[in-house]
């Protein structure tokens, strides 16, 4: 008989061998962007169809560009590791390595763009406010 | 002890001899609208960075972005966020160990479906 306590059986157990720690991360962000969601859903809904000046009127305010800034953080995260559950059911070795890799380098590179986007919307804004 | 059992457990049948079901379907669906999404965001992304940019270059990006092929592109991408959405508060609920039975996940699956649908026409005509 092997004395092996429960919390040791369940270490390193899951497809990452982190056990619990993914499904709780998408759990932390699941709750989070239930919240996002709807603001920005109505915030980009209503950008999308303007003219540049209503764009960068828009994601130039603090609350526009902080909310996208999260949004946009927090789901792209949950989308790497989401991306990466489905990769683990259906691809093995190498080829599960590399798709994984390249959904969380997507999911960093859409993250990098869209902060630089909105840091200089923010300051196009700032200008186009200093003119008038 | 908390010995591992070693149990001769039923294998689970073949995708092609298992008969379609509500909740497989929606469960599948999620897999699908949540990866499928990354489409949406990164044209919407991409027009973001083209009013960024320079105003012709936005000019260029939101021509596609409104364009017939940008609408087709957000309006399924805004039912598939709202369907992913849904699934999401009906996983959490799953994970809080309720609506379980079956008659409840065939309720919460319809409701996701009908839901999301609603919410997709309220999202076009609002915004």
């Amino acid at each position: 008989m092997r004395y092996l306590t429960a919390r040791k059986r369940a270490e390193g157990k899951g497809a990452a061998h982190t056990g619990t720690e993914h499904h709780w991360f998408m759990t932390v962000t699941s709750v989070a962007l239930a919240f996002l969601i709807p603001v920005f859903v109505i915030v980009f809904g209503r950008a999308l169809g303007q003219p540049a000046e209503g764009v960068i009127a828009t994601f130039s305010h603090p609350f526009p560009a902080i909310l996208t800034a999260l949004t946009v953080f927090v789901g792209m995260r949950h989308f790497a590791k989401g991306a990466q559950m489905m990769i683990e059911d259906y691809a093995q070795g190498p080829t599960r390595k590399a798709l994984i890799i390249l959904a969380s380098s997507i999911s960093y590179i859409v993250i990098a763009v869209a902060l630089y986007a909105l840091a200089k919307l923010t300051m196009v804004g700032f200008l186009f406010e200093a003119m008038h | 002890m908390a010995e591992v059992k070693r149990v001769e457990r039923p294998l689970s049948p073949h995708l092609q001899i298992y008969r379609p079901q509500l909740t497989s379907f929606t469960s599948i669906l999620t897999r699908i609208t949540g990866n499928a999404l990354i489409v949406g965001v990164l044209l919407a992304v991409w027009w973001l960075l083209a009013a960024a940019t320079s105003p012709a270059y936005f000019e260029m990006a939101n021509a596609v972005a409104t364009s017939w092929f940008g609408d087709l592109i957000f309006t399924l991408s805004a039912w598939a966020l709202w369907y992913h959405y849904l699934a999401g508060l009906r996983h959490l609920y799953f994970d809080a160990g309720k609506g379980l039975d079956i008659e409840t996940a065939e309720k919460l699956g319809m409701g996701m479906i009908v839901g999301s649908v609603v919410l997709t026409i309220i999202t076009l005509i609002l915004v």
